[in-house]
C-alpha cells in the first residue's frame, strides 16, 4: 500500500492538496484538502452591502464574474428590485457573464487541462512535467501547442469583449445592484460582435475539433473519473427579468438535479445542508443550511483534512458544472443543446451514459462554450442604446437576499443579511466546495474525491490518472475555501496550535 | 547568446486575478514574455508558476528546491498574494510563512504584483482574519533586506508588469515612489488624466449610475488614487473603470478596500 501525496495541484486555481491511499495499484482512498484559507466573508462584514459585487469579485481572478452577478442578483433580491432590472441591464450582465464563461473554459481547456494530453516543447514552463503516457503524434502535439498559444489570444479577446460593458477584467466595475454603470452604444456592440465572431470561429473550428481529437486518443477516459453520479444546477443567463424566484427563471442553461438515470428533478436551495466533520471548522455546528450555521475554526481537529467544508443536497453528494449544466438542459429538451450532444457522442459512437467522466466533462465545457457564444450573438444585437441600463433603489435598513447562478465551473449561490444599511452577514455556497468537499459527516467522499477512487494507477511516481480526473472538475480552490459566519462568531477565539 | 533570467512566481493569499491579468498582456503579448526574448538578448526563464507549469506535487517543488540552490542569488521572485499567518495556508506540506520566507532569502529581487502582496489587499481587509501581511511587511518581520519593487493594482494593468520586467532587465531597478512603485506608471493622480475631469470642472456631476458627468458624487477614488488607467486605458484599450459609467474604486492604494464605502463619497485631505 502506498500513498501518493500531490500538493501542490497545479494549472487549477489556488491551492489543493490531493493524497491517495493505493492498494494494488488502485486507489483505494482519496483526501481532497483546500489549504489556505482567506475569510473573505468576515471582511464583507459591517461594509456597504453595495461593495459585495466588488468584494466577491476578489474571491476569484479566474472567474470573478459569477461572483459580481451572484452578489448583484442577491443585492437586487434585498431591496427588492429583483424584479424589476431592465432589459438592457439584464443582457449586458449576460454578455459580461458569457464573455467570462468563454474565456474560464478555453482557458481550462488549453493552459490548464491539455498539458495532461499534449506533449509540448521541452522548456519552462513545460517541463518538467509527469512522462510516461503522452499518446498524440508528434504532428498533434505541434498543432495542439500551436493552438494553445491561439488560445491566449482568444482568451484575451474574449476579456476585451467583457471589458467593453464591463470595464476592465478581472474584477469587472460594470455589474451593480440595479443593473450595469454604464448605457450600450452602437460602436460597442459591433465591437462586441466582431470579435465574438471571432471567439466563435474558433469554437467551431479548434475547440470542439481539438476535445474531439484528444478524447479519440485517450478514448478510456470516457470510463475514468466517473464520480458520484448525482448532478446540481441552479441555471444562468436570464431569459427573463420579471420572475422573482431565480429558481423559477427562464434561463439559457436551466436549473435542475439529474442522476445517471437522466430523471430531471428540482432544485429547491432550502436542503442544502453543509458537514464539516471533516473540514477544520468546530463540530457543534455541522449539517445545518447555510443561513443556520455558525462556524468556528478548528485546526487542530482530529478529523479535519480541509478548509472546504461538504455541501450536500437532502444529504447527496453532488457534482456541479458544466456536464451537471449541459446533461439538465439535455433531459429537459433544450433543442440546441441536445443537437450539440448527440453530434459529439455520435463521433464516438456512444450513448450518454460515456459523459460521466473525465472526457464527458471536458467535452460538456466545449458544448456549452458553443450555446453560450451562439446565443450572446443574437443577446447583443437586442440592446437598445435608448433605453435604460440600471433602475434606483432606496437602500433598506434591514434586508435578506439571495442570488442563486452559475460559474464557469458549477452552481453559486451568494446569501445575506443586511441591518442598519450595513452587511451583517454574508454567505457564498461555491462550485468548488461542492466538488472538492471533503468527507461528510455519513463518511460519505465529496465528488473528486469518488471520482478517484476506484481508479487504476498505472505507474505511482507519474500518477497521470489523478491530475487529469482532477483537473477535469476545474477546480477553484480561492474560491471554494472561504468561512460562513451569520451569527457573529468572532475569528478571535480562533486560537492557533 | 541569449542571457537567461531565472523566475519564480509564488502565490500567496491571492485570487489568481493578477496571473490572469498578466496573461492579457497586449504588446507583448504572453507567449512574448513567457517564450521569446522579452527584450533583444534576454530571456524570462519561468522556472515555477502554479497556475501555468505543468509539474503537479513534488514534480513542480523540486524546481524551487533546486533553484534555491543552483539559481541562488540569481533568480527574481515575484509575488501574487498576501502572506497569511502560518495556520491558514500550506504549501506543499510546508506553512506558506516557511516557503515564502527560503524563496525570498534567495532571490535577487522581489516583485510584489498585486495590491495583496504590496499591501495586503483584500485578506488584510478589516478585520484581517488570517492576520495577513504584505510582503514587505513579511520581510521586516523575517529581517530579510531585498529590492523589492511593488506592483499594486486589483489587479494591476499588464503593461504595469512587463514594463517593470522590461525595465529590470534593461536598466535595473526603475524609478520608485516612496511606496515602493515605479513613478512611470504610479506617478499621477487617476484625477490627473481622467476623461471626465473637465464635468468635474464645470460641476457636472452624475447623480446615479449611467448618467453623463464626473463620477466624483457616486464615491470616485480617483482624486487619491495613483494610477495611469485613463491615458492606458484596459484590456487592449478598450475601456476603463471610469470610461464605463464607475468610480475609481482605488484598488492600487494601500487602503484599498477599507478606506471608505466603494460607491460613497469620500471627502479628501488634498480637496480644497
Amino acid at each position: 500500500m502506498t500513498k501518493i501525496v500531490i500538493d501542490p495541484v497545479t494549472r487549477i486555481e489556488g491551492h489543493l492538496k490531493i493524497e491517495a491511499i493505493v492498494d494494488g495499484g488502485i486507489v483505494k482512498e482519496a483526501n481532497s484538502s483546500g489549504t489556505l484559507f482567506r475569510g473573505l466573508e468576515i471582511i464583507l462584514k459591517n461594509r456597504d452591502p453595495r461593495d459585495a459585487s466588488q468584494i466577491t469579485q476578489r474571491i476569484c481572478g479566474v472567474c470573478p464574474i459569477c461572483h459580481a452577478t451572484a452578489s448583484a442578483l442577491a443585492l437586487d433580491s434585498a431591496f427588492g428590485i429583483a424584479d424589476r432590472i431592465t432589459d438592457n441591464g439584464r443582457i449586458i450582465r449576460n454578455l459580461i457573464l458569457g464573455s467570462n464563461f468563454i474565456q474560464s473554459h478555453i482557458l481550462h481547456f488549453y493552459h490548464l487541462a491539455a498539458l495532461d494530453f499534449v506533449k509540448s516543447p521541452d522548456i519552462p514552463p513545460f517541463i518538467p512535467r509527469y512522462e510516461g503516457d503522452y499518446r498524440l503524434d508528434e504532428k498533434e502535439n505541434t498543432e495542439l501547442t500551436q493552438h494553445y498559444l491561439k488560445a491566449l489570444e482568444i482568451r484575451r479577446k474574449a476579456h476585451e469583449m467583457l471589458a467593453l460593458f464591463g470595464g476592465k477584467m478581472p474584477h469587472n466595475v460594470g455589474i451593480i445592484a440595479g443593473g450595469v454603470t454604464e448605457k450600450p452604444t452602437t460602436d460597442k456592440i459591433t465591437n462586441f460582435l466582431w470579435r465574438l465572431n471571432e471567439l466563435r470561429e474558433f469554437i467551431d473550428n479548434v475547440y470542439i475539433p481539438d476535445v474531439i481529437a484528444v478524447a479519440k486518443k485517450y478514448s478510456d477516459y470516457f470510463q475514468i473519473g466517473k464520480g458520484c453520479g448525482n448532478y446540481l444546477a441552479y441555471g444562468v443567463f436570464d431569459l427573463e427579468g420579471n420572475e422573482k424566484n431565480y429558481l423559477s427563471r427562464k434561463r439559457l442553461l436551466r436549473s435542475g438535479r439529474t442522476s445517471t438515470d437522466l430523471t430531471y428533478k428540482t432544485v429547491d436551495s432550502s436542503k442544502i445542508t453543509e458537514d464539516v466533520k471533516h473540514s477544520w471548522y468546530d463540530d457543534s455546528q455541522t449539517h445545518k443550511h447555510p443561513l443556520d450555521c455558525e462556524t468556528i475554526p478548528k485546526k487542530d481537529k482530529k478529523n479535519g483534512y480541509s478548509w472546504i467544508k461538504s455541501p450536500r443536497y437532502e444529504g447527496g453528494v453532488y457534482e456541479v458544472g458544466p456536464l451537471a449544466r449541459i446533461l439538465i438542459n439535455y433531459i429537459s429538451g433544450d433543442e440546441p443543446t441536445k443537437k450539440l450532444v448527440d453530434s459529439v457522442l455520435s463521433e464516438f459512437n456512444a450513448r450518454p451514459d460515456v459523459l460521466f467522466s473525465v472526457l464527458g466533462r471536458h467535452a460538456a465545457r466545449a458544448i456549452e462554450s458553443k450555446l453560450v457564444a451562439d446565443n450572446m450573438a443574437d443577446w447583443v444585437l437586442q440592446l437598445n442604446p435608448e433605453e435604460p441600463v440600471f433602475v434606483e433603489y432606496q437602500m433598506p435598513e434591514e434586508a435578506e437576499g439571495m442570488g442563486l447562478t452559475e460559474a464557469p465551473r458549477g452552481a453559486l449561490g451568494h446569501w445575506l443579511k443586511i441591518k442598519n444599511k450595513k452587511i451583517e452577514n454574508y454567505q457564498c455556497v461555491v462550485p468548488t466546495t461542492w466538488n472538492a468537499s471533503p468527507k461528510d459527516d455519513k463518511e460519505q467522499p465529496g465528488p473528486i474525491e469518488q471520482a478517484i477512487v476506484g481508479t487504476k494507477i498505472k505507474d505511482e511516481k507519474n500518477p497521470f490518472e489523478i491530475v487529469r480526473i482532477v483537473r477535469s472538475f476545474d477546480p477553484c480552490l480561492a474560491c471554494a475555501v472561504h468561512l460562513v459566519d451569520l451569527r457573529g462568531t468572532t475569528i478571535g477565539k480562533f486560537k492557533a496550535t | 547568446m541569449k542571457k537567461e533570467f531565472p523566475v519564480i512566481w509564488f502565490q500567496g493569499a491571492s485570487c489568481s486575478g493578477c496571473a490572469v491579468s498578466v496573461l492579457n498582456s497586449l504588446s507583448p503579448t504572453i507567449k512574448n514574455v513567457l517564450l521569446d526574448e522579452l527584450v533583444p538578448g534576454k530571456h524570462i526563464n519561468l522556472l515555477f508558476m502554479p497556475t501555468i507549469m505543468t509539474a503537479s506535487g513534488s514534480v513542480a517543488l523540486d524546481v524551487v528546491v533546486d533553484a534555491k540552490i543552483s539559481k541562488k542569488g540569481e533568480y527574481i521572485l515575484i509575488i501574487e498574494g498576501a502572506i497569511p499567518e502560518s495556520e491558514f495556508a500550506e504549501v506543499g506540506e510546508k506553512t506558506m510563512e516557511s516557503f515564502v520566507e527560503e524563496l525570498a532569502k534567495n532571490a535577487s529581487a522581489i516583485i510584489s504584483l498585486g495590491t495583496c502582496s504590496a499591501f495586503g489587499g483584500i485578506p488584510k481587509g478589516v478585520p484581517n482574519p488570517t492576520k495577513s501581511k504584505s510582503v514587505e511587511e513579511f520581510l521586516k518581520l523575517k529581517n530579510i533586506k531585498k529590492p523589492v519593487i511593488n506592483i499594486p493594482g486589483c489587479p494591476p494593468h499588464p503593461d504595469w508588469f512587463t514594463g517593470t520586467v522590461a525595465n529590470l532587465l534593461l536598466f535595473g531597478v526603475p524609478q520608485l515612489d516612496e511606496l515602493s512603485r515605479p513613478k512611470l506608471f504610479y506617478g499621477k493622480l487617476i484625477h490627473e488624466n481622467c476623461e471626465r475631469r473637465p464635468y468635474f470642472d464645470k460641476g457636472k456631476f452624475a447623480k446615479k449610475f449611467s448618467d453623463e458627468g464626473c463620477m466624483y458624487e457616486l464615491g470616485c477614488k480617483g482624486p487619491y488614487t495613483h494610477a495611469d488607467c485613463p491615458i492606458r486605458s484596459w484590456n487592449s484599450g478598450v475601456n476603463w473603470c471610469v470610461q464605463n459609467g464607475s468610480p475609481c474604486i482605488g484598488c492600487c492604494e494601500p487602503e484599498f478596500p477599507d478606506l471608505e464605502s466603494m460607491y460613497k463619497k469620500t471627502k479628501w485631505s488634498n480637496e480644497k
